[in-house]
């Protein structure tokens, strides 16, 4: 028995927002893209759908997609799981970070077909229930977020490159890349996060609040 | 994004026959390919997926040099601990490129073979020789800042944009390939990358459905290697000019070195007769300028990318005086 994309019957926000628009919204644009290929003579038959298994914070979830959607249109628009942020949704903002096995990607810039199989933490997978996890703790006591856009993809990201760090990974700024564990300064830091891009510019508390986290026992 | 089908290889040498078919591209990383399939400048009607293939391994050689998996994550090439040790430029080049999430992503095999980003190929509304072929090239005469001042033609004067294949460059790596028939290849990867010509949609000496399968790197040259990238921002940027060397200097004199640019050319930029330039001489200005010399012979700017050529000129000056200190 798989975790569905949205249980039925229940009312989350996403649903009331949809609500007011959906009307109009399928009047506009509501055909399939089957029967639009199918209006144009002589097109190709329309891809069929393929149906994905991922395995999305612990929980096993079964979508059935174009091809051409990606990891992070799956998560948002399959799975109403929509706090993963799009922003410029060309790999150069990182509001879209996840891990993927552990590993922080841009979900923008890969498809959910090629993840089949694969475990993906989002940030809504982050928090034990409502009990917030140290790192995300601490942005709301650092401070480091103004409109919150870009925060899920900066704790995700953060999530990950703390994780690289323990694993002894190196950074350009890192001066002696033979040693195994380098200490993780504000230039480490800003070094590592420069693939999220904070456009209230809220980094010198996202540099503290990171830093604090990366100092507290594991 | 237009419509493809989705195939997952089972080997390499059936991902090189399905690669083979016409509107067939292969995906690994895909953090290239598939931002240029959201902007259809590329449009292929088929992907193969080859990251089930187990290309993921860096291994020893026997003659004491590495054979790095198409598929290993740049990341994880950076922080190999040989590559750290012994080959410090490639670990500095791939740190330097992208950012952590897209290392993350992004493939060895996959790196070598990018596109430009020049703002042309980018934008649709364009000439541009590469996308389309006999279109014209907008950067001649636009913006062209971030262009080439070597190895370009009157029909495109895009630049390879990636720091990784300049380490490999000056390492003298191999491109190891398979193609459809299962025969295996050897390319030095001097002879990988092809200038533009009349032809700048072909970017590699590559033959149709051949894959790339791992890239083998010689036992480490003898010598202090650097990676020195010159760019707009300080992290997160495309290489205004960038420098790998690997310099062997003793008592004031360099023994040899190897020297190659990044973000001049359309390829990974390397001349001999710099490295020949550099041999035998005083550690000093005088080598180091005969050696820029050398290396920018026959460079030109095209209005906008004018400065890079002095930039060139002083980013190598830096290193090789760095390199040099004793």
């Amino acid at each position: 028995m798989y975790e569905n994309q949205i249980r039925p019957g229940a009312v989350t926000r996403r649903v009331v927002l949809e609500v007011g628009t959906a009307a109009s919204a399928v009047l506009i644009s509501g055909r399939s893209s089957s029967a639009l290929a199918a209006d144009v003579p002589n097109a190709p038959p329309p891809v069929p759908p393929v149906t994905v298994e991922l395995l999305i914070n612990g929980r096993k979830h079964s979508v059935s997609l174009d091809p051409r959607a990606t990891l992070l249109d799956a998560l948002r628009e399959h799975l109403a799981l929509t706090g993963t942020k799009k922003g410029c949704d060309h790999g150069q903002c990182g509001a879209c970070t996840i891990l993927l096995e552990g590993r922080r990607i841009n979900s923008c810039l890969t498809l959910a077909v090629m993840h089949d199989g694969q475990a993906i933490t989002t940030i809504e997978g982050l928090a034990a229930g409502t009990k917030l996890q140290p790192l995300q703790a601490l942005f709301v006591a650092h401070d480091g977020f103004q409109c919150g856009y870009c925060t899920s993809g900066q704790i995700c990201s953060a999530t990950g490159m703390l994780s690289e760090h323990q694993a002894g990974m190196p950074s350009l700024v890192t001066a002696d890349l033979a040693k195994p564990r380098p200490e993780l300064t504000e230039a480490e830091i800003r070094e590592r996060m420069s693939g999220n891009i904070c456009r209230c510019g809220a980094y010198p508390n996202i540099v503290a609040a990171i830093k604090q986290a990366a100092e507290m026992p594991a | 994004m237009k419509e493809f089908t989705y195939a997952r290889a089972n080997s390499p040498a059936q991902a090189a026959t399905i690669a083979a078919a016409s509107g067939t591209k292969v995906i690994a990383g895909g953090t290239n390919l598939l931002d240029l399939m959201k902007l259809q400048i590329e449009t292929p009607s088929q992907l193969v997926d080859i990251n089930r293939l187990p290309l993921d391994k860096i291994e020893d050689t026997p003659d004491g040099g590495l054979r790095i998996g198409t598929l290993v994550r740049n990341s994880y090439l950076a922080a190999d601990q040989r590559v750290r040790e012994r080959y410090g430029v490639l670990s500095r080049a791939l740190l330097s490129g992208a950012s952590a999430q897209l290392r993350n992503k992004a493939t060895t095999g996959g790196n070598l073979l990018q596109r430009t980003r020049c703002m042309y190929f980018y934008d649709t509304t364009k000439p541009c020789n590469k996308r389309t072929p006999g279109s014209g090239c907008a950067a001649l005469a636009g913006f062209n800042r971030m262009n080439a001042i070597l190895g370009g033609s009157d029909q495109c004067i895009a630049v390879h944009p990636s720091d990784m294949a300049v380490a490999m460059r000056v390492l003298d790596a191999k491109v190891e390939t398979v193609d459809p028939a299962g025969a295996n290849r050897v390319i030095p990867i001097a002879d990988f990358y092809r200038l533009p010509g009349t032809t700048p949609q072909i970017e590699t000496t590559l033959r149709a459905g051949e894959i790339i399968t791992s890239v083998t790197l010689p036992p480490p040259p003898p010598g202090t290697q650097i990676y020195r990238k010159v760019r707009d921002r300080a992290s997160y940027a495309f290489a205004l000019v960038s420098v790998a060397a690997v310099v062997d200097a003793v008592g004031g004199r360099i023994r040899s070195a190897r020297i190659a640019f990044g973000g001049l050319a359309p390829r990974p930029w390397r001349i001999s007769g710099a490295d020949e330039a550099l041999s035998g001489v005083p550690v000093g200005a005088a080598g180091f300028d005969a050696a820029a010399t050398a290396a920018l012979d026959g460079a030109r700017g095209y209005g906008g990318n004018d400065f890079k050529i002095p930039l060139a000129r002083r980013t190598l000056h830096a290193v090789l005086t760095q390199v040099t200190r004793a």
